[in-house]
């Protein structure tokens, strides 16, 4: 991440992102597939060694080397008509865009309930013997149980994770780059998806 | 931040237009300021000491005695409210924060040139 300054000389954090090329791999139709979508896959190299020969013999179809992380994305009314082999670019958006950005968070591993369901927690000086403890998690006889759904402590992050309608800033088609206002959803050098935002 | 296009993209955004400026220089900042819908250039003028960050984000902090007291302002050096930096005097530090200045005044305040 960083930040720019408009011209009105507001400073703008935004997040860049490498985008593509990708390529289209497959074009799901209603008439064979039921329903209208493209596959999508970043072209990257891959050893060929590390593509089974199944998965081969689809990126041939599109012509494609070797690409990495094959998904769908159901086409909307407005869309380019796009074909198996077709090249995806940052240049498919422009400044003012909105789009939803797909991740996967970061890991916090196993973590408690302050961080995780933002608990407040108990003093930590003046005696107080309740520092970072989930107190009561319900009542005794009724219900003799605890209620499905209590927030506890355990594993957080590394979820799917969409953040919506963030504002293209700036597109950069020579280096295929996206710069998008705001943070993004992963580890720096992760791996996104960008569509037009939903709504 | 040692990716490349990172790099690209803040080297296309910053600006170039300042100064080789360094902790212990005397510098003049001129800053817009708006009043209604004019624009006036205000200078602040004082001691540099320190630079914080790096890429965008580069600030700057100047220091002067203002009728007896210290006064500080943090400037964003790539911000478009710095409309430009003059170098009035350098000065030899030998640290990059020079923090130690806010207890001193006065003769003992003194910066040696830089040569």
């Amino acid at each position: 991440m960083t930040q720019v300054f408009q011209a009105d000389g507001q400073v703008v954090p935004v997040t860049l992102l490498k985008a593509g090329p990708c390529l289209v791999v497959q074009r799901k139709m209603p008439t064979t597939d039921g329903y209208d979508a493209v596959q999508l896959g970043l072209v990257e190299f891959v050893k060929p060694s590390r593509i089974n020969k199944p998965e081969t013999g689809h990126l041939k179809k599109a012509a494609a080397e070797g690409a990495k992380h094959l998904r769908e994305l159901k086409l909307r009314p407005g869309d380019d008509d796009l074909k198996p082999g077709d090249k995806v670019l940052a240049g498919h958006f422009k400044p003012k865009d909105k789009v939803d950005v797909v991740g996967i968070s970061k890991g916090k591993g196993f973590a408690g309930l302050v961080k995780r369901h933002h608990f407040r927690g108990g003093e930590d000086t003046h005696g107080s013997m309740f520092h970072r403890a989930p107190g009561s998690i319900g009542a005794s006889s009724y219900p003799s149980r605890v209620w499905p759904g209590m927030r506890m402590a355990g594993h957080m992050g590394s979820a799917r994770v969409t953040v919506r309608n963030l504002e293209v800033i700036d597109v950069d088609a020579e280096d295929n780059v996206l710069v998008v206002k705001g943070a993004v959803p992963g580890p720096n050098g992760g791996y996104v998806l960008v569509r037009r935002a939903k709504r | 931040m040692n990716n490349a296009l990172l790099t690209k993209y803040i080297n296309k955004n910053k600006r170039t237009d300042t100064p080789e400026i360094r902790p212990g220089d005397t510098i003049r900042v001129y800053v817009k300021i708006k009043e209604g819908d004019k624009e006036r250039l205000q200078a602040f003028e004082g001691t540099l000491i320190a630079r914080k960050n790096s890429g965008m984000g580069e600030s700057i902090t100047v220091r002067k005695m203002s009728f007896g007291h210290g006064v500080e302002r943090i400037f964003p050096l790539h911000a478009r409210v710095v409309d430009r930096i003059d170098v009035i005097r350098t000065g030899r530090v030998r640290r990059a924060k020079l923090y130690y200045l806010r207890g001193l005044r006065g003769k003992a305040a003194r910066l040696r040139e830089r040569t």
